[in-house]
């Protein structure tokens, strides 16, 4: 730091020094102190996302592709369902190793976004429900939105190391803003009139939110997680500098040593999955009048079973 | 009549609403200073919904407010259910205080007790008419056999039989508004309140809905409120009405009531252009017997034709069109009034006959 200046109406910021930085790092220090508090919860999100990657790891690529497609095909229909096959069978031709690694970054993926899910979900909700909640969470979703990752990068992993677990919640830090945020617009911009029915023939709060609000504003919400699930996807390639696995990762080392095939490879991959997570959750959000008002158990593979089931019986 | 058809089922007493964030300061300066309604906007920045409104409602009666749009109407009706809470003044239901009820009772009352309907209809989209009908059951946590039971019953009163199944956005707004109908009543309530039920229907349709309505209605003697800003309609439908203006209950009565003697020249306005033919009774046109005779001579008083007081002036027109006389209005077999030719004119248009004056209503 500059030593003792004199102070400077024209420049009044040279001669304050605030120390934050300093400050900040004192954080840090204490931090890194009592890291060993948080070592059982970082071991238990450990062998979660472990477990979660080996399943997926352990599912033959071909069983694991056709798994895909069927729920590609009862969640958003015959013609995406072709088009996800497409994209999959593409992203295994990529190169030998692709599916597996594929298969890593999505078990992260899933994993960031089934917290984001647990977490977003239910902030969304109070946000929607409460102006000063709205009010009060808002500056945080900005700040997670814009504040570049390799800010946070560093004082998460120095709490948890390197690994999985700080890219999982890297990945949360990047993703969750747009669930919160689209839950609480559904909640909002549910028809207060329907509200107000659902009071006036006698439903609890608790029953207006799962039978009314939760219901219609489905769509809006699934957009959010649609949103969700591409940010977590983009933040793999930073996610994989503190050592996580997966497609981002072959980016990053062809990035180190001027490797334009492998970082295509690790790209395109990337791309692949993004369309297939897109394409998927997109057709989730179809409205009811969207899909002729039929349940989803009366359509895709599963009403397929269903009316065979019917005819045999 | 039964002795329980005079007792009141809904009764409001004095119901305040002020919108705004200062609605308490603003209720006591009106209560200590009696502050009008543009003083309370200015000094309080407070809107006044409804002004010191009481009525009460008997059972089995239909009970309509007619007023402008904005004029308090469904401000005032959501009191009797509680979905606002009065600033001042307090709503009974069958003898029991709404305001004082925990939240429990009054869930309890606004599922079994009261019916709604509303004028958007609000039915929920992402549920089937049957599942829209039942709502109140299901919030209630009665089981799949009564709802079944119940959904048929109720779909099957408004007509939609072969419909449960479908979406409302598979329906006409007739045909929705019937399934709001069908919800209202599900329950089997004590009171049904309808807040402009049919006013966004074509008239076509409208008029279906309001024959739908009355023959329902004729069956089920329902206690209810209706609202509406079409006064045909509230004389068609109500058995009293409530004339509403800036949150004011200006005048309330029974139909022939309202359009013989308007409390006010705004109540006036409105009735003008109504049709007295099938409102207006003898009794109240008439000249006292008494009164008659000893003006004007009687005799062949035998041939004269006869109406009963409560004869209304389309029926004195048939009878006195195949006749010169005089028209006599007897009450169980004695002459209480002659009704002339002028004062049957007169009274078609709504105006005083000067030289008759007007008879007390028996
Ligand atoms: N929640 C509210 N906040 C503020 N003003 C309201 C509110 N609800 C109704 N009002 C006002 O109260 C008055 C009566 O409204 P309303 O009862 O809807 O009339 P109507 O049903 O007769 O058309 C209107 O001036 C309206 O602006
Ligand atoms: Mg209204």
């Amino acid at each position: 730091m500059a030593g003792e200046t004199t102070f400077s109406l024209l420049d009044p910021f040279r001669s304050i020094d605030l120390d934050i930085d300093g400050r900040t790092d004192g954080i840090k220090q204490w931090a890194i102190a009592n890291r060993t508090a948080l070592q059982p919860i970082k071991s238990f999100f450990d062998g979660l996302i472990g477990w979660i990657e080996n399943l997926m790891q352990s599912i033959p690529p071909t069983v694991m592709l056709l798994l895909i497609v069927l729920v590609a095909w009862q969640a958003a229909g015959g013609r995406v369902a072709l088009v996800v096959a497409v994209a999959l069978v593409a992203l295994g031709l990529l190169s030998p190793d692709a599916w597996s690694l594929a298969m890593t970054t999505l078990a992260i993926v899933n994993a960031a976004v089934a917290l984001c899910v647990i977490i977003g979900l239910p902030l969304g909700v109070l946000a929607g429900k409460s102006d000063r909640f709205e009010a009060a969470v808002r500056p945080f979703l900005d700040t997670m939105q814009t504040i570049p990752a390799f800010v946070y990068l560093v004082p998460v992993v120095m709490l948890l190391g390197i690994g999985n677990v700080s890219g999982v919640i890297v990945t949360i830090i990047f993703a969750l803003p747009p669930l919160v945020r689209l839950t609480s617009l559904g909640i909002r911009s549910v028809n207060p009139g329907v509200v107000e029915a659902a009071r006036a023939f006698g439903a609890t709060p608790r029953q207006i939110l799962f039978k009314v609000e939760l219901p219609l504003a489905t769509p809006t919400i699934l957009a959010g997680l649609n949103q969700t699930i591409m940010l977590s996807l983009s933040m793999v390639v930073i996610a994989s500098m503190i050592s996580v696995k997966g497609l981002g990762n072959e980016v990053l080392r062809a990035m180190g040593r001027l490797d334009a095939g492998k970082a295509i490879v690790g790209g395109l991959g990337i791309v692949i999955l993004a369309i297939v997570l897109d394409r998927v959750t997109q057709g989730l959000g179809r409205s009811g009048r969207a899909r002729n008002h039929r349940h989803w158990w009366q359509e895709g593979p599963v009403g397929l079973v269903m009316r065979l089931f019917h005819k045999s019986a | 009549m039964t002795k329980s058809a005079r007792e009141d089922v809904i009764r409001c007493e004095g119901i305040w609403k002020i919108f705004g964030r200062r609605s308490r300061q603003a209720m006591e300066a009106v209560r200590s200073e009696g502050l009008s309604k543009t003083a309370i906007r200015e000094q309080f920045d407070c809107v006044v919904g409804v002004q010191d409104a009481s009525f009460s409602v008997k059972r089995g009666e239909i009970f309509c407010i007619m007023g402008l749009s904005g004029s308090g109407k469904s401000t005032l009706i959501r009191h009797i259910n509680r979905l606002i809470e009065p600033t001042s003044g307090s709503v009974f239901i069958e003898g029991q205080n709404v305001n004082e009820m925990n939240a429990r009772d009054l869930r309890a009352l606004r599922a079994q007790r009261i019916g709604m309907v509303f004028q958007s209809m609000a039915l929920m989209p992402h549920r089937t008419v049957r599942d829209n009908v039942v709502f109140s059951l299901e919030v209630r946590g009665r089981p799949e056999e009564e709802r079944a039971r119940v959904a048929a019953q109720a779909i099957e009163a408004v007509d939609l039989t072969g419909w449960e199944s479908k979406y409302p956005d598979e329906l006409s707004g007739g045909m929705q508004q019937r399934v709001g109908l069908a919800r209202a009543i599900a329950a089997d309530p004590t009171i049904l309140l309808m807040d402009e039920p049919f006013s966004a229907l074509d008239p076509l349709i409208r008029k279906q809905l309001q024959t739908t309505f009355m023959a329902l209605s004729a069956e089920l003697h329902k206690t209810t409120v209706f609202i509406t800003h079409d006064l045909d309609e509230a004389i068609r439908i109500g058995d009293r009405i409530a004339i509403m203006k800036d949150g004011v209950l200006v005048q309330i009565g029974t139909p022939e009531e309202i359009v013989t003697e308007p409390a006010d020249d705004y109540v006036a306005d409105f009735v003008a252009g109504i049709s007295k033919l099938d409102l207006v009774s003898a009794a109240r046109i008439m000249q006292p017997f008494e009164q008659y005779r000893r003006t004007r001579p009687t005799d062949g008083i035998e041939a004269w034709p006869v109406a009963r007081p409560d004869d209304k002036l389309n029926r004195l027109v048939d009878l006195a069109v195949g006749t010169d006389h005089p028209i006599l209005v007897k009450d169980a077999d004695k002459v209480v009034g002659v009704v002339g030719k002028r004062a049957l004119l007169r009274g078609i248009q709504g105006r005083e006959d000067a030289t008759a004056c007007q008879a007390e209503a028996v």
